[in-house]
């Protein structure tokens, strides 16, 4: 079986895949990305945290206009799983407001993107109803 | 004790496309315009604060003194997303305040005409080898794979987000926020657009991201605006006429948001506006209540409601019903955006923060022609930059 590389380092893959964060030792704040130190209190100390795979859809859009090389539309939103926010699309349902609605539940849910060269998977993810 | 300072001369070119002039001919145009308005000359400039975002290292300030005069003073070319005017006013009145000068200049211009997406324009082709990348490890761009670097898509949710936590928001709500600013911008002559648009047409129009249509989008062109501002102490030396339409700055504030939960995955444009507009209110010495008009940041439909509710125009929650209430029409009781906004005037990103001023300054002045709010007598000016930064200015009438 061909090898896989997430698409982003904060999606671990394997039997259950989730997101990461790291959280911040002094206050608690999350971050996805690499740090230098805590945006909130200044702190350096991070713990990796996994982050809930559910969530509620707070904020969305249906993008219908991108750059070349972008499919659309698709929908982008804003997720609250469990109080850390995470931003990725709405997937596996149809990119209108009559099937995405804000407050819905949705779930984690992970896809390939793509095959390199040397064979590598890279897996991306984004949220499906629940 | 510190310094009062006023705004002596304002002035913004047409915006819309300018196919025979560069962006120094706009700076120029704009600043010796200023100048003529305030009735002083480049020779008592002090300090001189300028911005060309899209050119952000090619010195606008240096380039407009070799066309206008070269007099030696401090140049800050400035750059702060959409906030870039007014951080270069805002630069100039510190300049003042601090007492390194009596005047000051600052100028705002950009040429876009024509642009597209601003953000998220383009993403790259996948490399041959996935290989991480940056400071999430990507393995290849994710604009459009998790979620959308567009502004028109960002705003959208701003909007929306908005909409999940008070209700009352839908497709229609937006529109007709943008209704009512193309139908303010046909008495704006120097609008880059001045028809009038039915909410059929708006909503019709071609979908950008939704609920954002093209024409709920601020418009791209060209422009400059630019002011001259002075300190209290010399423009008590200057004509009575200079004095009469002087308008003081009440107010000058600039903020960045403060960390928050969400704040770096989608950006917050709420807490900073608000804590911007507090200060201002703190420093003028009074109200939302005493506003006769707001030019507030309109980039998009969805952000002109959250920032009803931010700038405490409506309690906090009320924006939809403020709103539907009729009070940002020019005819109800907190105009806002008299001027067409950004959305039918134009939006040339770093002229803006200092065209909404000149607006504000014009109605003050009694000058407004056409759309004149009658009786004006206070101002606000409101923007913000992604990344963040949000400018806000309380402008007064002179005690006559």
């Amino acid at each position: 079986m061909a090898s896989q590389i997430p698409l982003v380092d904060y999606l671990v893959l394997g039997d259950e895949p989730h997101l990461v964060a790291h959280e911040c030792t002094a206050c608690g704040a999350r971050f996805f990305d690499r740090r230098n130190a805590c945006a909130s209190c200044s702190a350096t100390e991070f713990k990796q945290v996994d982050v809930p795979s559910q969530g509620e859809l707070k904020a969305f859009t249906i993008v219908a206009f991108a750059a070349p090389g972008v499919p659309v539309p698709f929908v982008a939103g804003l997720i609250d799983c469990d109080g850390t926010s995470v931003r990725g699309n709405i997937v596996n349902t149809d990119p209108d407001p009559d099937h995405v609605t804000l407050g819905m539940k949705v779930k984690l849910a992970t896809f390939p993107i793509g095959t390199d060269e040397a064979g590598t998977e890279a897996i991306g993810f984004g949220f499906e109803p629940a | 004790m510190s310094v009062d300072v006023w705004i002596l001369g304002i002035h913004m070119t047409k915006f819309g496309k300018h196919l025979d002039k560069d962006a120094v001919d706009l700076a120029s145009e704009a600043a010796l315009a200023a100048l003529g308005d305030a009735g002083v000359s480049m020779k008592q400039m002090g300090v001189l604060a300028a911005g060309q975002l899209m050119a952000a290292g090619a010195g606008i300030g240096q380039q407009l003194q070799k066309q206008i005069g070269q007099t030696g003073i401090p140049v800050y070319n400035v750059a702060n997303a959409c906030a870039t005017g007014a951080t270069a006013l805002r630069t100039a009145i510190m300049a003042v305040k601090a007492g390194e000068c009596d005047m000051g200049l600052a100028v705002g211009v950009e040429k876009l005409a024509g642009a597209g997406l601003l953000a998220g324009g383009s993403r790259k082709t996948d490399s041959a080898n996935w290989e991480p990348h940056g400071r999430y490890g990507a393995v290849a761009g994710v604009d459009g794979r998790i979620g959308t670097e567009t502004l028109p898509g960002v705003f959208a949710q701003i909007g929306m987000e908005y909409g999940h936590k008070y209700g009352g928001t839908s497709f229609e709500l937006f529109a007709k926020i943008s209704e009512k600013n193309h139908s303010h911008s046909t008495l704006n002559p120097l609008a880059a657009y001045s028809k009038k648009m039915s909410l059929e047409q708006i909503m019709g129009d071609v979908m950008i991201a939704y609920p954002n249509t093209r024409p709920m989008c601020s418009a791209n062109c060209d422009g400059a605006a630019a002011a001259v501002v002075v300190s209290d102490s010399a423009l008590k030396t200057l004509s009575k006429e200079q004095q009469r339409r002087a308008i003081k700055v009440s107010a000058s504030v600039l903020t960045t948001d403060p960390w928050e939960e969400a704040c770096q995955v989608l950006p917050n444009v709420n807490t900073l506006t608000r804590n911007a507009a507090k200060t201002a209110y703190e420093q003028a010495g009074i109200g939302p209540e005493d506003l006769n008009l707001v030019e507030l940041h309109d980039c998009f439909a969805t952000a002109e409601l959250v920032h009803y509710d931010n700038l405490m125009l409506c309690e906090q929650g009320g924006a939809v019903d403020f709103f539907n209430s009729g009070a940002t029409w020019r005819d109800g009781k907190t105009p806002v955006n008299v001027s067409g906004g950004l959305e039918s005037k134009g939006h040339p990103i770093a002229a803006t923060g200092i065209a909404n001023i000149w607006e504000v300054c014009h109605h003050l002045r009694g000058e407004a022609g056409d759309r004149q709010i009658e009786g004006a007598k206070v101002g606000l000016a409101h923007v913000i930059g992604l990344g963040s930064a949000c400018g806000v200015h309380i402008l007064e009438k002179a005690a006559s």
